[in-house]
């Protein structure tokens, strides 16, 4: 047993002085630090997502995914109710759903045929009585003390969501008004999933959702947007935190409308050699479709969701921890059921700036590993976050790290570090 | 029920001619392996069989697919990297009009600077190939890998 698994474990070292403008190495490499994530933050008092609720449209349908690293199903256990456990027979600890999807009346271990209801309910033994009389479960055995590990379900637009903690407060609150006024309007229509895919990243978990809220990087890590003229820190923009700073929106809004020049072209702001050009910019073809203007808008959530839209491109995406030095990022796109084929025709065009072959995107999945093969094992030091100051606050710029420091602000608070 | 087209080794030659291009790193001639109404697509078997729209890239243009060598060599930014591609023996149906549908087994080894040398992906290619001023050129390659999830990142094309 490490000692971060023990009741109020410390981690084996101090947080800096400066408070959330500085992150130690060490955070993103201890394993000490990754176990008691686990234990106090994954399956503390958070809320994750774990996918939309027409992934599993019929009562039996379960799906499985990860409260943190920890493998658990989720099941529509009746028209209108969902239903969570850890995917771990309650009997022996094997593994109840070893496929991703599928559809159920029960959940029968194939280990022992212990089987349990949709809502994770011990209901048969095998030979509980035994065989000729001879065996099975003494009298005393109450089925009701061996039930699934249950989880706490909560639905929010179409987005499902679990915790493993009683202490945990309800979505509204946890996400806060801002943050659920934003979900509102991306998911204020039917969607319909258009794709699916995961990206396997060499780096901790962290590095990717600092990544995530780090506007600061997106003109100068992705090259492509700045070749092609999206790249657009000096349009109208900002950001928005919530919670205890943890949640985020990052979002700006640029002239759509592809028969005219766009602002960054009035601006002659081009970094880039003007004989590079796009052969075919269809990639590039959007329409507005939300009213506020918002072209971009990239939502982070506390811990690992992001909700992405990048132009007509939209996305969830659920970060999942691989140990302290990896992490997986489960990608569903989707479009809404009204969707017109030109406007779908244009969702799939687009879908190739995002992803591990996104002509934006793509560098988000090695910038970890750059950091992480650096600080692992020369620990010695410390990440410097003072762009926009020192101060988790909303923000005009997003030339700014202030969102990165509303991360830590509410790790920090989340692990009492 | 189709049946299996004897194999043209002029059809062999475009897809081993076509992976030795990308093994050796001669980015810029792939799109000669195409006919001007091409259209070369990445998705999952997942996706594929699900009959999802998005998979995992899609150039429906032959100038896409310029676009994101162009913005490879020019644009992005990635850990130095080469590909060796090992094929499997093509499978091929024959239309009514002459044009070939080949499916071709494929495993990927990715090579980088460190010296790091494993499987990177796997899957098929499913081509649909036609005469082109006398040579065979792909119409259509649609790649359809065999896992759904993707390590760190794809910007060689496959």
């Amino acid at each position: 047993m490490t000692e971060a698994s023990l009741p109020n474990a410390r981690p084996p070292f101090e947080w800096p002085t400066e408070g959330v403008s500085r992150v130690a190495f060490e955070t993103y490499v201890n394993p000490d630090l990754y176990a008691l994530e686990q234990k106090a933050l994954f399956k503390g008092p958070i809320w994750n997502c774990v996918g939309f609720d027409i992934e599993v449209p019929n009562v039996g349908d379960f799906l499985t995914a990860w409260v943190g690293d920890t493998p658990i199903v989720l099941v529509r256990s009746g028209p209108d109710a969902f239903s969570a456990f850890f995917n771990r027979c309650a009997h022996r600890g094997s593994t109840l759903c070893f496929e991703k999807t599928g559809n159920r009346k029960r959940f029968t271990c194939v280990y022992h045929n212990w089987s349990y209801d949709l809502e994770g309910n011990l209901k048969t033994v095998a030979f509980q009585k035994g065989v000729n009389g001879q065996g099975g479960l003494p009298p005393d055995f109450k089925h009701s003390e061996h039930n699934l590990h249950k989880l706490r379900v909560a639905t929010l637009h179409g987005l499902i969501f679990v915790t493993a903690s009683d202490q945990t407060p309800p979505l509204d609150d946890y996400l806060g008004e801002k943050m659920c006024a934003h979900l509102a309007r991306t998911f204020s229509r039917k969607i319909k999933i258009l794709g699916k895919y995961s990206q396997y990243m060499h780096n901790n978990w962290k590095l990717y959702m600092e990544n995530v809220k780090d506007s600061y990087h997106a003109s100068l890590l992705h090259l492509f947007f700045t070749t092609f003229k999206l790249n657009r820190l000096s349009m109208q923009g900002g950001l928005i935190l919530g919670g205890d700073g943890g949640h985020h929106i990052s979002f700006s809004k640029m002239s759509t409308d592809v028969s005219t020049p766009t602002e960054y072209d009035k601006e002659k702001l081009r970094a880039q050699s003007d004989a590079f050009t796009l052969h075919d910019p269809s990639l590039l073809k959007s329409w507005p479709e939300f009213e506020d203007g918002i072209t971009h808008a990239i939502q982070g959530l506390f811990p690992n969701l992001i909700v992405q839209q990048i132009q007509n491109s939209l996305a969830i995406r659920i970060l999942v921890p691989r140990g302290p030095n990896a992490c997986e990022l489960f990608w569903t796109l989707f479009g809404y059921e009204d969707d017109t084929e030109q406007e779908g025709a244009m969702r799939i065009a687009q879908s190739n700036l995002i992803g591990p072959a996104g002509l934006v995107s793509m560098e988000d999945g090695v910038i970890g590993n750059f950091v992480q093969r650096a600080i692992n094992p020369n620990t010695d030091g410390q990440a410097v976050l003072e762009m926009g100051g020192h101060t988790v606050e909303d923000q005009v710029s997003r030339v700014s790290e202030a969102s990165v420091r509303g991360f830590w602000q509410m790790y920090r608070k989340t692990l009492d570090l | 029920m189709s049946t299996l087209a004897k194999i043209d080794p002029d059809i062999s030659a475009l897809i081993g001619a076509y992976a030795d291009c990308i093994d050796n790193e001669h980015y810029d001639k792939l799109p000669d392996f195409f006919t001007d109404d091409c259209r070369y697509r990445i998705t999952t078997y997942e996706a594929y069989r699900a009959k999802m729209p998005i998979g995992i890239l899609e150039c429906s243009t032959k100038g896409m697919l310029v676009d994101r060598l162009n913005s490879m060599r020019d644009a992005n930014i990635f850990e130095p990297q080469r590909y060796r591609h090992l094929l499997s023996t093509s499978l091929a149906t024959r239309a009514a009009d002459g044009t070939l549908t080949v499916r071709t087994g494929f495993a990927i080894i990715r090579i980088v600077q460190s010296g790091e040398s494993g499987l990177f992906l796997s899957g098929n290619y499913h081509d649909t190939v036609v005469a082109h001023a006398g040579e065979l050129r792909f119409r259509e390659r649609l790649v359809v890998l065999d896992s759904s999830r993707v390590d760190t990142l794809l910007v060689i094309p496959i």
